[in-house]
């Protein structure tokens, strides 16, 4: 047999033509794109960078011809770590070491479950570099903010969350009903709320519910309420792995002699965990970015101390700037954990298709 | 005795020591909290609902004043809630599925565009999102030098400004009037169904629906629909109808952020459907609308719907953003102003709870409605 005959290789000019200007509607939409692109970027080019103010000491030093970043460059500490005190910075970022050591060993398969107890160490490690422990002098969270306290606050919230929605997710799928009927009524309540009411609920509520002489801080109840909302999302994504797992799996364990408990542990729920990983990721991009209303109940997030910097009397009417800059930080790091948790989904997807093709 | 009785005993022991667990942490939880209340001297019960609630509030759907009763401020704040969640959810359907089927265009150009927004949109969060856009409305130009459309749509930093259609017959006549019309627009089809699947051969289904619009558009001529422009007057405008600042922001940060959702669900919907299905429709001589309509549209859906129903809950939740513009809506007026004048946290916010419960039982209704629906209908095949 000869080779196929090739068509003729189009020219770069048909080819664009073709991609471009394949119908006249086409050819006006990409007209009128460019036309858009022309008229948009360089004015907001302009504003962002050319014509903007880098560094100064208050709204004075801003030009008033493009954007003012000089309420972040001057704020930067806040911007990382809050009120937190100057010389006593390095604890933050032990803090943050100390969190991201707790979930290092998920990077090694052999000693992922070892995270199990790594991970609520590394959180309370941060909260003891944070808070003050031993020689180190003590610190009110009153003085804590910034991006710093987001991460804190949301995998900290994340990791206390997993296994509890792990419990919660096989508390559903229960053969008890009175276990199922519970678990069902905790997680719609919670899911059915606006993340703000329980926000309100934790720092009005709370306090009344507490025994007398006993008062909790206001970030231990932010992130108590963090962690009971993201469970409840958690529940579901696990209990969406769950089902996922064939049944076969749970035959074959039993018939190997495996008892319910340890065919769980060892079998199903593994396999359910991997499956709800990109799900798993996703609702704690929801968490993070959620977060950022935590500033409501006046705990200083960078949302919080960025409110707090543009209504100071030096900076009034940068409102634009500071929260853009926000959003910019926050768009990165969403972006490129929802870049991960899609690559997560490739790597999964993969093998399992494959089963299921044969 | 026998091993499955021995499982049950243990079922019922285990959820009875649950229960009772439950009931003893309940009851503790409840003698503290009744103490801590009584030592800051709070109230409790549900009492307060008809008291006078003292203050005005600055956007209502019903006549609200200062001497009204919290039960009527709930009932203001809910209507705001829902205000904001049918304009949220209206818009963004609308610019999700654009932005859905654009990411499915055959321009790069316009598909770059939609992801572009898509991946902008769902990557910041809310909260900031709609601190931005209340900035940038409070940077637009005063009524003085509003921005204007043709003389009839003006947005100024005091809000926008739309045309409104006025009628000389009150609103809820009209609507009234509406809905006995689609009631029996929709009786008439029924019967129409019925009769065919009956086997007789009735006026066709489009005679029901022509006749039901044109009496539509005889309510609403009746009405003697005229046309109300916002004309500069004083500081502002007179006439039209007025968006508020902060209904404005909401609004458009909600449309923009569930649109950008609503946008991955459609175009999700739309790659379910196996490429064959169109063409064997296209085989079967279908036209390219016919198979739109009748393959690939009935098969999206069947995938789209159930999650966006979902989206519009979430949209509904995230309406009580409120709060960061000082928009009125329920859990601004009773998580807020209400608990902190009466003090009564747990009671203001439950109601405020019960209200999006209720919201989410409804709307999980209808995904289960919708779910029977399909299923039945894809294992009827």
């Amino acid at each position: 047999m000869t080779a196929p005959r090739q068509p003729p290789h189009p020219s770069r000019l048909a080819s664009l033509r073709a991609t471009f200007f394949a119908t006249p509607l086409d050819g006006v939409l990409t007209l009128a794109l460019l036309v858009g692109v022309v008229w948009l970027v360089p004015p907001i080019f302009r504003w962002a960078i050319l014509d903007a103010t880098w560094i100064g000491e208050s709204r004075a030093a801003c030009s008033g011809e493009g954007a003012c970043w000089a309420i972040i460059s001057a704020r930067w500490r806040q911007v990382l770590a809050g009120f937190y005190p100057e010389d006593h910075l390095w604890r933050v970022g032990a803090a943050m070491l100390a969190l991201a050591a707790g979930v290092a060993p998920l990077r090694h398969r052999r000693i992922a479950a070892l995270t199990l107890a790594t991970a609520p160490l590394g959180v309370l490690a941060a909260f003891a570099f944070l808070g003050g422990a031993g020689i180190l002098p003590r610190a009110p969270s009153d003085y804590w903010g910034g991006f710093s306290l987001n991460v804190l606050i949301g995998v900290g919230a994340a990791i206390f969350a997993l296994p509890l929605g792990v419990l919660l997710a096989l508390a559903r799928r229960s053969s008890l009903p009175v276990v199922k009927g519970l678990a069902i009524a905790f997680i719609e309540l919670v899911r059915g709320a606006p993340l703000i009411v329980l926000l309100f609920a934790a720092s009005v509520v709370v306090p009344l519910l507490t025994p007398h002489g006993v008062s909790l801080d206001k970030l231990v109840r932010t992130l108590m309420v963090m962690t009971v909302f993201e469970a409840a999302y958690m529940a579901e994504a696990v209990r969406g792995g769950l089902q996922a797992v064939s049944p076969g799996q749970a035959e074959a364990a039993r018939a190997l002699g495996l008892g319910p408990v340890r065919a769980m542990a060892l079998v199903i729920l593994p396999q359910a965990l991997r499956i709800a990983t990109p799900a798993l990721v996703n609702s704690f991009i929801g968490l993070f970015k959620g977060a950022t209303l935590i500033y409501v109940i006046g705990v200083l997030d960078l949302t919080g101390v960025l409110r707090n910097a543009v209504t100071d009397h030096a900076w009034q009417g940068l409102e634009l700037e500071a929260y853009v800059f926000a959003a910019l930080v926050f768009w990165t790091s969403c972006f490129a954990l929802s870049r991960w948790s899609a690559a997560l989904e490739k790597r999964a997807g993969a093998p399992t298709r494959k089963v299921d093709d044969t | 005795m026998r091993p499955d009785k021995a499982i049950a005993w243990r079922a019922i022991l285990i959820q009875g020591l649950l229960l009772a667990g439950i009931a003893g942490a309940a009851s503790a939880t409840i003698r503290t909290a009744l103490a801590n209340m009584r030592e800051r001297g709070l109230a409790s019960g549900f009492g307060f609902l008809t008291r006078s609630a003292g203050f005005d509030v600055a956007q209502s759907l019903i006549a609200y004043g200062p001497t009204d009763s919290y039960a009527r401020l709930f009932l203001v704040g809910a209507l705001n809630t829902l205000l904001v969640a049918v304009i949220g959810i209206v818009g963004a359907t609308l610019l999700g599925l654009l932005a859905g089927v654009t990411r499915r265009a055959r321009s790069p150009g316009l598909r770059a565009v939609a992801l572009g927004y898509v991946e902008l949109a769902r990557n910041m969060p809310l909260p900031i999102q709609l601190l931005i856009w209340y900035g940038l409305l409070s940077a637009a130009p005063p009524p003085r030098a509003a921005i204007a459309f043709g003389q009839a749509i003006f947005v100024t930093n005091r809000g926008l400004y739309l045309p409104l259609i006025t009628w000389n017959a009150p609103a809820p006549v009209i609507l009234a009037e509406l809905a006995g019309v689609i009631v029996l627009g929709g009786l008439a089809a029924l019967l129409v169904a019925r009769l065919r699947a009956m086997g007789r051969r009735p006026p066709s289904a489009r005679w029901v629906m022509a006749a039901t619009l044109l009496v539509i558009v005889a309510v609403l001529a009746r009405a003697t629909p005229g046309l109300s422009l916002p004309h500069p007057r004083g500081y502002g405008f007179a006439g039209g109808l007025e968006v508020s600042p902060p209904l404005l922001a909401l609004s458009v940060a909600l449309i923009v952020y569930a649109g950008a959702y609503i946008a991955e669900l459609v175009r999700g919907g739309l790659d379910a459907v196996p490429q064959g299905q169109a063409e064997a429709a296209k085989a079967l001589g279908l036209s390219a609308h016919q198979t739109l309509r009748r393959v690939t549209l009935p098969q999206a859906m069947r995938v789209i719907v159930p999650p966006l129903i979902s989206q519009y809950l979430n949209l509904a939740k995230n309406a009580s953003l409120a709060v960061i513009v000082g928009y009125p809506d329920l859990v601004a007026l009773f998580g807020g102003t209400a608990l902190n004048q009466t003090g009564q946290a747990i009671e203001t916010l439950s109601l405020v709870l019960l209200f999006y419960l209720v919201l989410n039982l409804i709307l999980s209704g209808l995904v289960n409605a919708w779910n029977r629906r399909t299923s039945v209908w894809a294992t009827g095949r």
